[in-house]
């Protein structure tokens, strides 16, 4: 029998009808149907038929193994030395087809180090797919630096342009200007702000250092493309999450601030005592949002480095899309997009949980 | 403990001025209220005194230092809010404590004066909850805790009770007086209720449109009210109204007459009148008796209200307007009948014409 919630509401279904139908269609099915892919071999235009092939994908994209290997040493027993450095067994004699190591098999450095306490030995981590893992790994870098710093800077300007000034809708304006700017036409902008010939950047270090600090390839240098880019997104989207700090802030009644006055409280210790507690929800809101658009980060990738110099700005969405789109791998990219949710919901889980109200 | 004196203070917005020079002393330990309906500027002023607003000009002495330009904090004062201001997130004792906090006071201090204004208003069982967990009268409770705690020499109290029922009300009214009692500090008290103001002043300051209207203790105001806004404003139901002619003056008695009102003297000391001006008689509906036998007009009722205690008859006049008269024991009147009407001269006010307030002003 038709419950009552569906029986006696035709017209309300049918005014929703057209929402429901969008985003099962858009959200809904999308999502599912990425879930479902990501277990299947499915290329994008394949004559192939699917076939399913369970945690495949998966493994293929967070397979991780240690080796650990002894130098190799000459008949005397001495280590045998090469550019100054240990030599150490070629890795690719363990990693291609190897009986003795078939677990092995297809895996590539991702990084090594001196195994501790082991003497001359050396631990090396094989990485299955290991633009995938340095992908995880910027992103992570991305979130944990943009998180904070946004967020700070943020409410700072917030805390600035939250007063009773003369012409502050100029700052809140010019302040709020880089977020409805399109974040290709910013990324452009910035691309030739860090160009490494007649770039801004390097003409405005040049010129205020008399010509001390030389022009720097900010995208093109491994060790500099990643803060670059960081920086950049930092400054496009600080001026939204400002807003969403002023909206909290005007929450927080002016009485409390009035009574902290008369109780001779200091700015810090009203920032302290009223203001922080006040924002706890907004900064709950916050945190989380920042989170998942660093977490999405692709735009900027795609429009200014692709992925390098050397993979240094590989993200795990710019890895979906080029997998997905430009090796046509429909399933791997899914795996990938199904890896982005799973990390995102944790983390937002976490932080609600760390960020709890205190009963 | 100190006294507050405010010397031609005025505070404008713009062109817009708000407070037009306005002269208060306040003695030591007084208790001070603030009167006048909404928009007079009476919490202005008290923001003013606070701290809060600053002085456009005129000088504000608290104790014997002129405050106009020190921060709230150095002025020594205490507020309590109508909002009650209390901090959501704390706990009642790190409410009260707030002050002590900022201050940098020890715990074993903190505890103790916190221990003690708990004590004074009984809500050591409340010391753990947060203002959530509060009714209304509890964080009002909690707000004066507050203010006590720090020992000031003035508490200035903005509308504390109009956001509380009237049962309550009245309860944390008896209490704010004990509490001033207890203390014996300083304290103005801002209010539209005249009930509050009578019950707790020592000294009314009724205001209207930035001005003093009149000074004094409650009943010198409510028997001797200096102007028509006073008379109105104080004492419910509000003063009686009539436009009468001075027909004959005997020093501080006159006779007037209406074209309701037949001859008849009482008395004039807001003087002097001269025989043909015109004037507004004031009769409080409580000196205002409805017996056949002292009857000097006549009405037809047009409204009862029964109180018990008392009944309040809604009279209408031969020419049109109508007398409030507030018997003090339950009559019953029907509605429509003829009444004669008379009142006692001696308690009658009379005023220059000037033009009448408007009814129910506060």
């Amino acid at each position: 029998m038709a419950s009552k919630f569906t029986r006696s509401n035709g017209t309300g279904w049918l005014m929703a009808g057209p929402a429901v139908t969008l985003i099962a269609a858009f959200v809904i099915f999308p999502f599912f149907f990425a879930i479902a892919l990501s277990f299947t071999n499915q290329r994008l235009i394949s004559p192939n038929p699917t076939e399913f092939t369970g945690l495949a994908n998966y493994r293929q994209l967070l397979g991780l193994s240690m080796l650990t290997l002894d130098p190799v040493r000459d008949d005397a027993g001495a280590v045998v030395m090469k550019d100054g450095a240990a030599q150490y067994p070629a890795l690719r004699s363990f990693t291609r087809k190897n009986p003795k190591y078939p677990q092995l098999d297809g895996m590539r450095e991702w990084f090594a180090f001196d195994t501790p306490f082991g003497g001359d030995a050396r631990t090396f981590i094989l990485a299955r797919d290991v633009v995938f893992m340095i992908a995880i790994m910027n992103t992570v870098l991305f979130v944990l630096v943009v998180a904070p710093v946004q967020a700070g800077l943020a409410l700072g300007l917030a805390l600035l342009i939250n007063q009773r000034l003369r012409g502050i809708n100029v700052f809140r304006a010019i302040y709020f200007m880089p977020v409805v700017v399109s974040i290709v036409v910013v990324s452009l902008l910035w691309k030739l702000i860090y160009d490494g010939s007649s770039g801004l950047l390097n003409s405005l270090l040049s010129s205020i250092s008399f010509g001390l600090i030389p022009p720097v390839e900010w995208l093109g240098d491994p060790s500099t493309a990643l803060g670059a880019i960081i920086a950049m997104s930092i400054w496009q989207a600080v001026g939204f999450h400002m807003v969403i700090w002023l909206s909290g802030l005007q929450t927080i009644s002016p009485t409390l601030y009035e009574a902290a006055a008369i109780e001779g409280a200091s700015k810090w210790q009203v920032f302290r005592f009223i203001t922080w507690p006040g924002l706890r929800n907004t900064a709950v809101l916050i945190l989380i949002v920042i989170t998942m658009q660093a977490f999405g980060l692709f735009a900027q990738i795609d429009v200014m480095t692709n992925g390098g110099p050397l993979d240094s700005t590989q993200t795990i969405v710019f890895q979906a899309i080029d997998r997905g789109y430009g090796k046509q791998d429909i399933s791997g990219a899914s795996a990938i997009s199904v890896i982005l949710f799973v990390i995102v919901l944790t983390i937002s889980l976490f932080q609600r949980w760390l960020t709890r109200e205190k009963t | 403990m100190a006294k507050i004196s405010l010397k031609n203070i005025k505070k404008s917005y713009g062109n817009v001025d708000v407070i037009k020079g306005v002269d208060i002393e306040i003695e030591d330990g007084e208790f001070c209220v603030f009167v006048g309906p909404s928009g007079c500027g009476k919490s202005t002023l008290l923001r003013m005194i606070a701290g809060l607003e600053d002085i456009s000009a005129g000088d504000l002495v608290i104790g014997k230092t002129q405050v106009n330009d020190l921060p709230p904090s150095q002025r020594g004062v205490a507020m309590v809010f109508q909002s009650y201001a209390i901090f959501p997130h704390m706990t009642v004792r790190e409410n009260v404590a707030f002050g002590l906090t900022i201050a940098g006071a020890s715990k074993t201090e903190k505890d103790a004066k916190v221990a003690e204004a708990a004590r004074i208003l009984q809500m050591e069982h409340l010391l753990d909850r947060r203002p959530s967990q509060l009714s209304g009268g509890q964080r009002q409770r909690v707000a004066i805790g507050r203010a006590i705690v720090r020992k000031p020499q003035v508490f200035l109290f903005d509308e504390p009770l109009s956001n509380l029922d009237a049962a309550l009300r009245m309860d944390m009214r008896m209490e704010i007086g004990k509490l001033h009692q207890q203390l014996g500090a300083t304290m103005v008290y801002v209010t539209h209720d005249q009930v509050e103001a009578m019950t707790l002043a020592d000294k009314i300051v009724v205001l209207k449109d930035g001005k003093v209207m009149q000074t004094g203790a409650p009943m010198d105001l409510y028997h001797n009210p200096a102007n028509l806004f006073v008379a109105g404003f104080l004492g419910a139901p509000s003063m009686n109204f009539m436009n009468v002619e001075v027909v004959g003056v005997k020093g501080d008695v006159a006779e007037v007459s209406s074209p309701v009102l037949g001859k008849v003297r009482v008395s004039a000391k807001r003087g002097p009148f001269a025989v043909g001006e015109a004037a507004i008689l004031g009769l409080r509906p409580q000196y205002i008796t409805l017996e056949s036998g002292q009857a000097l007009m006549t009405g037809k009722v047009a409204l009862t209200e029964r109180l018990g205690a008392e009944t309040v008859v809604d009279i209408g006049l031969g020419d049109g307007t109508s007398l409030i008269a507030a018997l003090p024991q339950d009559t019953v009147y029907s509605v429509g009948s003829d009444i004669a009407v008379g009142f006692d001269g001696d308690k009658a006010h009379l005023f220059k014409a000037e033009t009448l307030p408007e009814k129910g002003a506060h």
